[in-house]
């Protein structure tokens, strides 16, 4: 049990502190896309306005504050979810009264 | 490589979300009966884990980076299925919460780097590790299945917006899978060193199918 803690500490240092120091650099799809000329296609299309978007926290001037908490949030959101979704499936699966 | 909204045809990412959906349903029915108590916290460290470590964009060559996908490692600590429902997690909130990759595309981008690595990943990764065992053998499996599984992600996401008729596939497929390449010995680092510090401090949290092989009278364990 005491792992899952340290588990959470390191996944949240992960998104809060070391997401700071990820290469700006376009990803392998993005770099494709561009080289190839269809990265226009995607452009002004997203269909739905996330909260969050681009992994940046709305109304914080400070960079970096803004996406380090963007990462705290999200890590701890799955965290949850993750937990949530396994104790809803072991409970659905179990016999009525058990 | 989260595809975003625009870059596949509705026929194309309709279909894939169909799969995808299907696939999640079968895996939440399987999982109920056979997930165990101790896999419930893991999975919400794994969740939270993926999603962190996919922040962290790491460079290759020429002014492009990669970041871990995670397939393959949530396949190996929770099995095909809870892994399935553990990626599908990271992107639905990833696409919900953080714009990274389509809501449209939800679908293709679970299949490429969910269902796939989770399901022939978990073929894979047991297949090599009974070719070369010992946990010297499967930290050199859990490299080359996640290797592999970005590289047939890869190939399988240039599939899907060649038939979108977005990029001729003769175009599409080597520039993915050649960059791919290069990711993918990053996703294989990941991967093995995260095994290797759990073999080392919990190894009853491998999955029980994904642990070292140990040939002899003990082989049946396996």
């Amino acid at each position: 049990m005491k792992l899952v803690w340290i588990g959470l500490a390191v996944s949240l240092a992960v998104g809060a502190l070391l997401s700071l120091a990820a290469s700006p650099h376009p990803d392998g799809l993005e770099r494709v896309a561009e080289d190839k000329g269809f990265l226009e296609t995607a452009v002004g299309t997203p269909l739905l306005r996330s909260p969050l978007p681009d992994y940046v926290f709305p109304g914080i001037a400070d960079e970096r504050l803004a996406t380090g908490l963007a990462g705290f949030l999200g890590t701890l959101v799955l965290f949850a979810l993750g937990w949530g979704l396994g104790w809803l499936l072991r409970r659905a699966a179990r016999p009525r009264g058990a | 490589m989260h595809i975003p909204d625009g870059f596949l045809s509705a026929p194309v990412w309709a279909a894939a979300g169909a799969v995808s959906a299907a696939a999640v349903a079968l895996s939440g029915a399987r999982l109920g009966k056979t997930l165990e108590e101790k896999q419930v916290p893991l999975m919400g460290v794994t969740a939270a884990f993926i999603f962190a470590a996919q922040m962290v964009n790491f460079p290759i060559a020429a002014g492009t980076s990669g970041h871990l996908g995670g397939g393959v490692l949530a396949a190996l600590l929770l099995g095909p299925w809870a892994g399935t429902l553990v990626m599908t997690a990271v992107l639905v909130v990833q696409a919900l919460l953080f714009q990274d990759g389509g809501i449209t595309a939800l679908g293709a981008n679970v299949l490429n780097m969910g269902l796939l690595p989770c399901l022939l990943g978990f073929v894979v990764y047991r297949l090599l590790r009974r070719l070369l065992a010992g946990t010297r053998g499967a930290l050199i499996s859990a490299f080359a299945t996640a290797w592999l599984l970005v590289v047939l992600g890869a190939a399988l996401a240039a599939l899907q917006l060649a038939l979108s008729g977005t990029v001729p596939l003769r175009l599409v497929l080597p520039a993915m899978a050649g960059i791919h390449a290069l990711i993918g010995i990053g996703e294989g680092l990941i991967t093995a060193a995260a095994l290797a510090f759990l073999l080392r401090v919990r190894r009853d949290l491998v999955h029980p199918q994904c642990r070292p092989f140990v040939r002899g009278p003990a082989e049946q364990a396996a």
